[in-house]
């Protein structure tokens, strides 16, 4: 993992001095609120329903056990024992008081983490792929640029005031772990013909009010030339997107005016202009990549009783069947950690959750974690005779549920229960379709079944790229919820289409189970409810869902 | 009058702000003017050759940078528009206009322009400053050099932590 050396930390305590100021000079009333707002919410602190939420980064979903117990220690010093992480990999604090927010970014710093960028409308945190540096169809560890990624975005000075908020995936497997087509810049890692390596960049993706599936304006940049290629988009970007109306000024709007070709155009013009000068040394790119080697492999360790265990051992077997995937390396596995609990709100976890979670980490992860942008956990490097006794651990303290990618593997926004935005409650929602599918040999009868639920139009909850996709809506005060179904995050990314009439909250999980019946129905042999759908299109599915309805 | 900052060699100093602006109609009142972008490409020429005084021209966001490009002999300043400071097009066109356009003399932020931006701004090329929130050539200068590192090169001259780093 990358470790930050002096300048890194340098930078933290300089910017976490910056903030203490802030609030002081708005507790002083030097600074009134409209003045403040912007200033407090560039350090991720937002003013919620009920109180100051703060979002720390976890830059690209990496966190080591130490800082996984301050965040735990600050759950419990500052908040109610819990955090929550996000759609964007990140973990907010919902119960914060500002006059103890630079105490918590001093905490937070101590040990190089920050909430800088975590809002705004600036360069947000780069997502990666969870399973980056263990996943078996990886190309090249993608965390060394999102590493170099994060430095050079971090307090740009031309780009820190962007038309609106700025959000970057980067992969390099073919399967898509981070919805990069729905991000205002995706880069694909690709092999080029000379045996380097490139990006496929990906511009104008996105959700919200106006989703896109982003389209591909470079075939391939060559990966040396990166930087020079970003600065390029996000200064088309900056001098062209629009700042009259908040809903249309994101990247995607621009490029969706211009068209994908013209606006491609304009941005290769602005690359010639920056030419090399604005690319990061290749020593540089050397230095970061140094860091994500890992010494700490064993070659093809024992796997003990691994295999016995799980012919033994049927809910291991279970666990092992959704929960773990293929390490690049013989001998080792990738440990998917639930925060989907049947009747827990998703994404949730306690403070003795993440200090149970850093310990075994440090005992059989090389110290390594990661966060999903589908609000779970990874212990990306255990070695398969560690897996029964992870999964004991985690099976007692609540965390073993196995049902990754499954119908209760749901991804929520906080919805009313906490936002000011939202106009719905989205985590009940979740809860009761979650305990409706709550029986394993179901859920896994199913099979991989993405259910997305956002509490307004905002889509935090992705509700676009659901398999159903849940949007609340209100209606006269009352809370309704529009359906979409065939939306999709992956590789095969789709923007999902409504199936209907908004329906009650009470109608919710029986109109998603009825979907499945359906799904369970029409499907042949080895599709997934995605397959099903694309086949025979929506018609049965209406049909189950309003059929009564009249 | 709202005080003017300005950095002469990374110090920075309440001076006294000798430019006027004039209306596009406006007859020439001598002295250091300050006109519209449109009035200096209407009158480039008759701007350009003036005796007294020096020229200083003020662009909005919208206005296109580049097409500076050919009028900058004789102008002393430009001012670049806060209209609100969320609006970051001026940090693009202060950088451009000091690296790709060359210009030499003084870039002004003028409208809503706030300490907390400071370093920003000094980043991309501004060397003078109306502050709206009241700040003063200490608290300006305070905020400017916050920051012992950067992540990225801008139109100053430090050097950005790669480059730190390298010579370690």
């Amino acid at each position: 993992m990358y470790r930050y050396d002096a300048i890194d930390r340098a930078v933290l305590a300089d910017r976490t001095a910056e903030f203490r100021d802030q609030v002081r000079r708005r507790l002083a009333g030097e600074l009134t609120e409209d003045q403040f707002k912007p200033l407090r919410l560039m350090n991720g602190l937002y003013l919620q329903l009920h109180a100051y939420m703060l979002r720390v980064a976890v830059p690209y979903g990496s966190l080591n056990p130490v800082q996984m117990r301050a965040l735990a220690d600050i759950a419990r010093r500052f908040d109610r024992g819990y955090g929550h992480f996000t759609t964007r990999t990140n973990i907010q604090f919902n119960w914060v008081k500002l006059d103890d927010a630079p105490d918590i970014l001093d905490a937070l710093a101590a040990v190089d983490l920050h909430a800088i960028q975590t809002s705004g409308n600036c360069i947000r945190n780069v997502t990666a792929d969870p399973y980056a540096g263990a996943a078996a169809d990886e190309l090249e560890d993608p965390r060394v640029w999102c590493e170099a990624i994060r430095q050079w975005s971090s307090l740009h000075p031309e780009f820190s005031f962007l038309p609106r908020k700025f959000k970057i995936a980067v992969t390099a497997s073919p399967h898509d772990r981070t919805a990069a087509k729905v991000h205002d810049i995706g880069l694909l890692l690709r092999r080029g013909r000379d045996g380097e390596t490139g990006f496929e960049v990906i511009v104008g993706g996105g959700m919200g009010r106006t989703p896109y599936v982003g389209p591909t304006i470079r075939a391939y940049l060559p990966s040396d030339r990166l930087f020079s290629y970003l600065e390029a988009i996000l200064r088309v970007y900056n001098r062209h997107g629009r700042r009259d109306n908040i809903y249309k000024a994101r990247i995607k709007i621009l490029v969706a005016a211009l068209g994908a070709e013209a606006f491609a155009r304009e941005v290769e013009a602005e690359w010639e202009k920056i030419g090399p000068e604005g690319d990061l040394p290749r020593a540089e790119i050397d230095r970061i990549g140094a860091a994500f080697t890992n010494p700490d492999f064993v070659a093809d360790p024992a796997s003990g009783d691994f295999e016995a265990r799980r012919a033994a051992e049927p809910a291991f077997a279970r666990f092992v069947r959704n929960n773990l995937k293929a390490h690049i390396r013989p001998g080792y596995g990738i440990v998917d950690i639930s925060l989907k609990g049947i009747g827990e709100t998703p994404g949730d976890i306690s403070a003795d959750q993440m200090d149970l979670v850093a310990d075994l980490a440090e005992r059989f992860g090389q110290g390594d974690i990661r966060s999903t942008h589908e609000q779970n956990l990874v212990l990306p490097h255990v070695r398969l005779e560690h897996v029964h006794e992870v999964w004991k651990a985690l099976d007692a303290a609540g965390l073993a549920t196995p049902n990754i990618n499954l119908i209760s593997d749901i991804i929520a926004c906080p919805g009313l229960d906490y936002c000011a935005l939202a106009n719905a409650r989205a985590i009940c929602v979740a809860q009761d379709i979650a305990r409706r599918f709550e029986t394993p040999e179901r859920a896994e009868a199913i099979g991989e079944f993405k259910i997305k639920i956002s509490g307004c139009i905002n889509a935090c909850g992705h509700h676009h790229v659901g398999h159903i996709g849940i949007l609340g809506v209100d209606k006269k005060g009352e809370e309704f919820y529009q359906l979409t179904l065939g939306g999709s995050g992956a590789e095969d990314a789709a923007v999902g289409k409504m199936l209907g009439p908004a329906l009650p909250i009470d109608r919710v999980t029986d109109a998603v189970e009825a979907i499945v019946d359906a799904y369970l129905r029409e499907r042949r042999e080895g599709e997934r409810f995605l397959d099903t759908l694309r086949r025979t299109g929506d018609a049965p599915f209406k049909e189950a869902v309003y059929a009564e309805a009249h | 009058m709202p005080k003017l900052i300005r950095s002469t060699g990374g110090v920075f100093e309440e001076v006294e702000d000798t430019f006027v602006a004039i209306e596009d109609e406006a007859a020439d009142p001598g002295g250091d003017i300050l006109v519209s972008f449109s009035r200096l490409k209407g009158g480039g020429e008759a701007l350009a050759a003036r005796s007294h005084g020096r020229l200083g021209v003020r662009l909005e966001p919208e206005d296109e940078i580049e097409d500076l490009e050919g009028r900058l002999a004789g102008v002393a300043l430009v001012a670049l528009a806060f209209p609100k400071f969320r609006d970051g097009r001026p940090f693009t066109a202060a950088r451009l206009l000091r690296t790709r356009l060359g210009f030499k003399g003084e870039i002004r932020a003028v409208g809503d322009v706030l300490r907390d931006q400071a370093g920003f701004m000094v980043r991309c090329g501004f060397d003078a400053f109306v502050p709206a929130d009241g700040a003063t050539a200490s608290s300006w200068a305070e905020a400017a050099g916050r920051h012992s590192h950067v992540y990225q090169r801008a139109a100053d001259a430090r050097a950005p932590a790669f480059v730190e780093r390298q010579g370690e």
